[in-house]
C-alpha cells in the first residue's frame, strides 16, 4: 500500500497523480452537491461542454505543446466527430435504445472518422512547419465547417439520402440528419457529466501513456531538435504524424461527446473562433503542461460563462491577454523571476 | 591493422559555386580513434554533416562496414551505425537528461504502440531495461545524479558531456565527436580524454573526432588528418603531424 502510495507521490508520476485527483475530486463533489442541493440550470448545463472543452484543449497540447506545431484548425476536427456521432447515433436509434451504448459507440465513431481525417490531413501538412504548417490547419477548418454546412442528410426506409444542393430530400417517413447550414436538429440528447468525465479520464490516460513512453519521447525529441533527433534515428515525420492523429482522435472524441449534449447544432459552431479558444486555452495552461490546460480550460470557459454581460467582448479580451502573455511569456525578466517561484515551490507542489 | 569501418572515398560538396569540400579520402579502422583538425573553415563540419547525411555529398562515397551509406537519410545513416555529437551542441533542452539518454535507444528497444496504450508486460521489460542501459550510460559520464535535471539547465561541459552519451544510446559502430572539449577547462579535458578511451574500449567502437584542442588530439588520437580549405593537407600519426611542415603553416601561416 505504501509503495503503491510513493509510487504514486514519486516526482516523475506526481503530474498525472495530481490530474486524475483533480478529475475524481471535483467530479465527486460536485456529484455530491448536485445530489444534496438544487444546482441552477445555468450551472448544470456547463458541465458536459467544459468537460468537452478540457478534452479538446488537452488534445491541442498534444499538438502544440508535445510536438511543437502550431495547429489553428482543431475546431475542424472536433466539427468531424461530432456530426459522426450524430449520424451513427440517429442511425442506431431503433438497433440500440440503450443511451449509454449508443453514446459510448458514436464517441468511439467519432473519434475514429476524425483520426482517419487527421491521418489524411497529416499526411501533406506535416512535411511543412511552422507558419505554413498553421495556415494548412486553419484552411482545414474552415473546409471542413464549409462542407458539412452544405451537407444534406436523412435517411427513411429506403436507406441513407444525401445532397449537396437539395434540401428537400424525398424521404418516406424518414428523418432529416443534418440539414445544411443548420446543422443537426432534433438530435436525442444522450451524453451526461459522468461520460464526460471518463472522457477526461481516457484522454489523460491516453496521453500519460504517450508522453511516458519512448513515442512521446521521439515526438518530444523532434521538437526541441530536428536535426539532434534524425541524428539519433528517431523519424521526425512519424513522431509528428502520431501525436497529430493522436491529437485528432481526442479532439473528435470531444466533438461527438459535445455534440449529443444538444438538440440542434449548427456547423458554425466550429468555426475558427472555436480553434483559437483552444488555442488560448492550451497557452494560458502552459505548453506541455497538461493540468494547466485542464485548470485553464475550465476557468476559461466557466468564467465567461457566468460573466454572460461580457459575452460581446470575450473574443476581444482573450486577444488581448493572449498578447500580454506572449509578451510577458518570452521576456527575459519575467522568465528569471518565475522561474524563482518555481524553484521555491518545486519541492513541494507540481512544476511539470 | 584493423579491418576499416569507415571508407571515404573522392568525397566533395559544392554550395552553389564553391567548392566546399574536395577530393577526400579517408579511413577510420576498428578499435581506433582518429582525429580531423585543420583552421577554421577549412570543412570539418561539413565532413560530419555529410557523414550523417545532414548534407547531401556532390561526389564520392562514404562506405561503412563496405555498405555505401552516401544516399541513406540521417535516420537510416543512424540505424546503419553512425552517431555524432555536434559543435553547436544540439540537446532537447526541455527534456530531462535522462530522457536525453533514453531518447537516443528509440530504435534499440522495440514495442508496438498497442503495447504502449495498453500498457502490457513488453512495454514494461522495455522500459525498465531503456532506464536501466540510460542510467549506466549516465554513470560512465558522472551524469547519474543530475538525471533528473532540464537539459537545456545543465552547465556547457555537462552538456557536451551529455551529448556523447546520447549519441552512444543509438548503439553506433562509429562515434562523431565534433569538438567534444570546447568550452571545458584543462581538468575536464583530461577527464573527458580519460572517457572517450573507456568509451571506445567498453563499446567496442570506433571514434573520428575534430578538435582544437590540440592536447587532446595529440593525446588520444591514433592517427590524424588534416583539412585546409576542404583538401586533404596530411595524414599520419600525431608525431608525424606535429613536425610536418605543410601544416604548421597552414596553422601560424607562413
Amino acid at each position: 500500500m505504501k509503495k503503491i502510495l510513493d509510487n504514486l507521490l514519486h516526482q516523475k508520476n506526481r503530474s498525472r497523480t495530481i490530474s486524475y485527483a483533480m478529475i475524481i475530486g471535483t467530479y465527486l463533489i460536485i456529484e455530491i452537491l448536485m445530489h444534496s442541493i438544487r444546482m441552477s440550470r445555468l450551472f448544470t448545463s456547463m458541465l458536459v461542454p467544459c468537460c468537452c472543452y478540457i478534452v479538446l484543449a488537452l488534445s491541442l497540447n498534444l499538438v502544440v505543446g508535445f510536438s511543437g506545431e502550431l495547429s489553428l484548425g482543431h475546431a475542424g476536427f472536433m466539427a468531424v466527430g461530432a456530426f459522426t456521432a450524430i449520424i451513427v447515433s440517429g442511425l442506431c436509434v431503433q438497433m440500440i435504445p440503450d443511451p449509454i451504448i449508443r453514446l459510448f459507440i458514436s464517441i468511439i465513431a467519432g473519434s475514429i472518422v476524425s483520426g482517419i481525417a487527421g491521418l489524411l490531413v497529416s499526411v501533406p501538412v506535416l512535411k511543412l512547419s511552422g507558419d505554413y504548417l498553421a495556415i494548412v490547419t486553419l484552411a482545414f477548418g474552415q473546409i471542413i465547417k464549409s462542407l458539412i454546412t452544405n451537407i444534406y442528410l436523412g435517411f427513411d426506409r429506403n436507406g441513407m439520402q444525401f445532397s449537396f444542393v437539395n434540401n428537400e430530400l424525398n424521404l418516406e417517413q424518414g428523418r432529416m440528419l443534418l440539414s445544411g447550414p443548420m446543422g443537426a436538429t432534433d438530435t436525442a440528447k444522450i451524453s451526461n457529466f459522468s461520460s464526460g468525465v471518463l472522457l477526461i479520464l481516457a484522454t489523460l490516460f491516453i496521453i500519460y501513456s504517450l508522453i511516458d513512453s519512448k513515442y512521446g519521447r521521439a515526438i518530444m525529441a523532434a521538437r526541441d531538435d530536428r536535426i539532434a533527433a534524425e541524428s539519433i534515428g528517431i523519424d521526425i515525420l512519424r513522431s509528428k504524424t502520431l501525436a497529430f492523429v493522436t491529437s485528432a482522435i481526442l479532439a473528435g472524441a470531444a466533438g461527438a461527446l459535445y455534440a449529443l449534449n444538444y438538440s440542434t447544432l449548427q456547423p458554425a459552431k466550429f468555426d475558427f473562433n472555436t480553434s483559437i479558444l483552444a488555442l488560448v486555452y492550451v497557452v494560458f495552461g502552459g505548453l506541455g503542461n497538461i493540468n494547466g490546460t485542464i485548470i485553464a480550460a475550465t476557468a476559461l470557459y466557466v468564467l465567461p460563462e457566468l460573466l454572460r454581460s461580457l459575452q460581446d467582448y470575450r473574443m476581444l479580451i482573450y486577444a488581448i491577454v493572449l498578447i500580454i502573455v506572449m509578451q510577458l511569456g518570452s521576456s527575459a525578466r519575467l522568465k528569471r523571476s518565475l522561474e524563482q517561484i518555481r524553484n521555491r515551490f518545486a519541492r513541494k507542489g507540481d512544476v511539470r | 591493422m584493423n579491418a576499416p569501418v569507415l571508407q571515404i572515398r573522392n568525397l566533395g560538396i559544392d554550395f552553389g559555386g564553391l567548392t566546399a569540400v574536395n577530393n577526400l579520402n579517408m579511413e577510420v579502422h576498428e578499435h581506433e580513434i582518429v582525429g580531423l583538425i585543420g583552421p577554421n573553415g577549412a570543412g570539418k563540419t561539413t565532413v560530419f554533416n555529410m557523414l550523417t547525411k545532414v548534407y547531401d555529398p556532390s561526389r564520392g562515397t562514404i562506405l561503412l562496414n563496405g555498405q555505401d551509406i552516401a544516399r541513406l537519410d540521417t535516420v537510416a545513416v543512424n540505424k546503419a551505425g553512425v552517431a555524432r555529437t555536434f559543435q553547436n551542441i544540439r540537446l532537447f533542452r526541455n527534456l530531462s537528461v535522462l530522457d536525453n539518454v533514453k531518447a537516443g535507444m528509440n530504435n534499440q528497444f522495440v514495442y508496438s504502440i498497442a503495447d504502449m496504450l495498453f500498457h502490457t508486460r513488453k512495454r514494461r521489460s522495455n522500459e525498465e531495461t531503456i532506464e536501466e542501459e540510460a542510467l549506466k550510460l549516465l554513470r560512465i559520464f558522472h551524469l547519474d545524479e543530475l538525471k533528473d535535471t532540464e537539459a537545456g539547465s545543465l552547465p556547457y561541459g555537462a552538456q557536451r558531456k551529455l551529448e556523447i552519451a546520447r549519441a552512444l544510446a543509438s548503439e553506433p559502430k562509429l562515434l562523431l565527436l565534433d569538438e567534444p572539449a570546447a568550452g571545458m577547462n584543462p581538468q575536464e579535458t583530461e577527464e573527458l580524454m580519460d572517457m572517450i578511451r573507456f568509451v571506445r574500449d567498453s563499446f567496442d567502437i570506433c571514434i573520428l573526432l575534430i578538435e582544437h584542442d590540440m592536447n587532446l588530439v595529440m593525446n588520444i588520437c591514433e592517427r590524424i588528418y588534416v583539412l585546409n580549405y576542404g583538401m586533404l593537407l596530411a595524414k599520419g600519426s600525431p608525431e608525424e603531424i606535429r613536425s610536418n611542415d605543410k601544416v604548421i603553416k597552414a596553422y601560424l601561416g607562413d
